[in-house]
């Protein structure tokens, strides 16, 4: 067996002493950074890439490895206990994981979530080891055409993770795709709604936005009350699943993961999409979609699985084209040029022990992040007993150096002060921000791909239906649209509006 | 973070033992170094090996910040605004020079806002296609994209990106109108040419080398005057009937007008000296290009390029008539 000597060969290289602790290293660090609020995983590598240099190649990149997959990690942490998504992915983990941390259930959510994300990054690893190769063939059929049918779906979606009214999950939706418009227009060079600001031309930051919209929003409201008291006013409750809460994850973390892998392998918004498709899925099959929004396990369970597999998948392209699928991998290209290893279609042959190596290092940097953070989480819970006013502080300043970070912008500060502001007012009028973030990220990526489709069928709107992704992806739109009209969904989605009420 | 400090101050030792000569004193603290895109592209890369190099040779750190974004105007312009005092320096490529055209209303002035370093290196391109495009040479390219031109699509990484300028000239030099399609980056402009969506499109050796070795995509011509060690087979624009095609991305360290000329020129030696050394070749070698000539990396020559640059570029993308701003 070809796979069983590959396998091999990287378990050895990754399972020595030095790539081992190398290894342990960069989860620890990813965990870190993950957990402080705003500072991701793009900004800590790109500090760190300079200190690869006096590494060996297969080290610096388990390591680098290990930021990205830990700050997956950390990222949710934030999101479950002070509503604050790190990365774009965990804002979903932020809708349910947060209201079972106001429930006293933190210590149940942050478990739930490892234990969902060790699934899927173990799952997510086998698929990379076995079916790297043929996974590239399907993510090369895709083109401008069958990415507008694929963002068209997740924005439908996206209208189903509201459990207010679709009214307003739908404004919300149209407020994020305005807001991606900002910034230079690939396609003219034109500047739109920057208000001639140039630190705006690229777009308005992510993080700035989430930060903003979710997490300087929330700190207004908790000071609305009486500010000696902790996070959650009510007690902690117990740290673990029960044997319930086990069995309530377990099929929304298969289907999270599935999904999770598929998505993952697109480049742009792929591990994104599948938090957010993951989300919608598991409300659309609960028995219970009442609970989704007020800390439902599987709003938990299943975006963390699907974005943790889609985190393990999305090394696929760079493994085995060279081509990164987000600005992490970009960063891991960079590494990996720095330390004389260009990346491309040969890096599997070329270099077995490094290309399987890092796979290897993922599983095991995967079983170190369970290992090292459920002892965790009864330390993050205890933060939440630290007092409102010592708390709020130290967050803020962690955002504002996290924010600017990631691009040294301080227009990007400006963007988090007037996004806090907007959050607020949205959560006194009872809109959610997730929708709004998901028009966000897919907006532009669903523009784009719409005028370059056009482009490259000479404005015959038929390509969208002639390839058969593309048609297959509409034909799932027009489904997903047509349960969210059916007048009994309406009626379910009314009694579930009033109750929330 | 430890070691490399304790590496700086053996190279700090170092220097004082070789150059006591240099009695300014300048630097003796850490520099940072503009890189106007972010981390982990070519130019960054470019960045972080010379920079690693030229630390050691300094004696001090110098440290890459990445501020990207509008064209590598807003990194390009912080520097112009920034002390002129040798610490803030700025790595730029071919777009100091096109950036003057491209943008119609620059915050700084690119042939006035400042000092020169030197060259460092000079990137060729390759014209490249999806593997299964049906000419087989230079010759046959261009007599197909002249009969095809209207079902012809060639892709580029944005406005004022090196591959929208050698598609540029490509399209000039055939004198067809060519369809063209706009990525966001390199990255996603490479998938879809191996995914064969797209048909055409002329890019930085950086990033098309593997995939050409890896037989994943077609390359017609290089964009250099002479042929590339790596690819001696692939004949260059000028061979293959395109002479004025010639097009490399040049990158260069400027510091903001009125960095003090013995700092400048301390930098220009560290520059020379880290050009020389042969680990700094084998590691462009991989980026599919070499070191410049110690006689490009000086100020004088980095001034002359960007104003003969400047003066080429400008009738080009008036032509073509698009603008970035």
């Amino acid at each position: 067996m070809d796979l069983l000597s590959n396998l091999g060969l990287g378990f050895a290289t990754a399972a020595s002493p030095e790539n081992l602790l190398f290894c342990l290293i960069g989860v620890i660090l990813g965990t870190l950074i993950g957990v402080l609020p705003g500072i991701g995983a793009t900004a800590t590598i790109a500090m760190l890439l300079p200190i690869t240099f006096q590494l060996e190649p297969v080290s610096s990149l388990i390591m680098l490895a290990g930021i990205y997959y830990g700050a997956q990690y950390g990222g949710s942490t934030t999101a479950i206990l002070i509503n604050m998504p790190g990365e774009s992915s965990s804002a979903v983990t932020a809708i349910d994981g947060y209201q079972m941390a106001r429930q006293g259930k933190a210590g149940t959510a942050l478990a739930v979530a490892a234990l969902g994300s060790f699934f899927a990054g173990t799952v997510a690893t086998l698929l990379v080891a076995i079916f790297a190769p043929p996974l590239t063939i399907i993510a090369l059929k895709f083109g401008a055409a069958e990415y507008f049918s694929l963002m068209l779906l997740g924005l439908v979606s996206a209208i189903a993770l509201a459990h207010g009214s679709i009214l307003k999950a739908l404004a919300m939706v149209v407020l994020g795709l305005l807001l991606g418009v900002v910034g230079t227009d690939i396609y003219t060079g034109t500047p739109r709604f920057t208000f001639g600001v140039t630190a705006y031309a690229d777009g308005l930051n992510f993080v700035a936005l989430a930060v903003g919209v979710f997490g300087i929003a929330e700190i207004l409201r908790n000071l609305e009350g009486d500010q000696d008291r902790t996070v959650l006013g009510t007690k902690l409750g117990a740290l673990w699943p029960s044997r319930s809460d086990l069995k309530a994850m377990f099929a929304p973390m298969v289907r999270g993961t599935a999904l999770g892998s598929a998505l993952g392998i697109l480049p742009g918004g792929g591990a994104v999409l599948a938090a957010f498709a993951s989300y919608t899925v598991e409300k659309r099959l609960s028995n219970t979609p009442e609970q989704f929004g007020k800390g439902a396990i599987a709003g938990v369970a299943g975006p963390e699985s699907a974005n943790n597999a889609g985190a393990q998948t999305s090394f696929i392209p760079l493994l085995t084209l060279g081509i990164p699928a987000n600005p992490v991998m970009a960063l891991m290209v960079g590494a990996m040029i720095i330390q004389g290893i260009v990346p491309g279609p040969n890096v599997a042959t070329d270099q077995p022990a490094l290309f399987w190596g890092i796979i290897a290092s993922m599983w095991i940097g995967n079983l170190m992040l369970i290992v090292l953070n459920l002892p965790l989480i009864g330390l993050w819970v205890k933060l939440l007993k630290v007092p409102y006013h010592v708390l709020f502080p130290v967050i803020m300043a962690f955002c504002s150096i996290g924010v600017y970070s990631v691009n040294s912008n301080v227009y990007d500060l400006y963007a988090v002060a007037g996004f806090g502001l907007l959050g607020y007012v949205l959560l006194k009028l009872r809109c959610e921000p997730a929708p709004l973030l998901l028009g966000f990220v897919l907006g532009p990526l669903l523009e784009e791909n719409l005028r370059r489709a056009m482009i490259l069928g000479r404005g015959d709107p038929i390509v969208f239906v002639t390839r058969p992704i593309s048609a297959t992806l509409l034909v799932l739109t027009a489904l997903v649209l047509v349960v969210v009209l059916m007048p009994s969904v309406n009626k379910k989605r009314a009694e579930v509006f009033s109750e929330s009420d | 973070m430890a070691l490399s400090v304790k590496l700086a101050a053996v190279a700090a030792a170092a220097v004082f033992a070789s150059n006591s000569a240099f009695a300014e004193g300048y630097p003796d603290r850490s520099i940072t170094m503009v890189v106007p895109f972010s981390a982990g592209g070519p130019t960054d890369t470019v960045g972080r090996l010379i920079a690693e190099k030229m630390s050691a040779d300094l004696g001090q750190q110098i440290i890459v910040e990445n501020v990207g974004g509008a064209g590598g105007t807003l990194g390009a312009g912080q520097v112009a605004g920034a002390e002129a005092d040798g610490y803030t320096i700025l790595l730029h490529h071919i777009g100091m020079a096109t950036s003057a055209t491209l943008y119609r209303n620059l915050a700084y002035k690119p042939l006035e806002a400042f000092e020169y370093v030197g060259l460092v290196t000079e990137v060729p391109m390759t014209l490249v296609a999806r593997k299964d495009f049906e000419p087989t040479d230079l010759a046959g390219l261009i007599t197909y994209v002249k009969e095809n031109a209207e079902t012809i699509t060639m892709a580029n990484a944005g406005i004022g990106a090196a591959s929208h300028l050698c598609g540029m000239l490509f399209m000039q030099a055939v004198d067809a109108p060519i369809v063209t399609v706009p990525y966001k980056g390199t990255g996603p402009a490479m998938t879809e040419l191996l995914g064969g969506q797209i048909d055409i499109m002329c890019d930085q050796t950086t990033n098309t080398a593997e995939q050409i070795k890896g037989g994943t995509i077609k390359a017609y011509a290089v964009t250099s005057s002479a042929r590339l060690d790596i690819f001696p087979d692939l004949p260059t624009v000028a061979e293959g009937g395109l002479p004025g095609m010639e097009v490399s991305i040049w990158h260069g360290i400027y510091a903001p007008k009125g960095t003090p000329a013995e700092a400048t020129d301390r930098l220009a030696t560290a520059l020379q000296n880290a050009l020389a050394d042969p680990d700094i070749a084998a590691k462009f070698a991989e980026l599919g290009t070499k070191p410049s000539p110690a006689a490009d990396a000086t100020p004088a020559a980095l001034k002359a390029k960007l104003e003969s640059e400047i003066a080429r570029w400008q009738p080009v993308i008036e032509k073509a008539g698009v603008y970035a701003d």
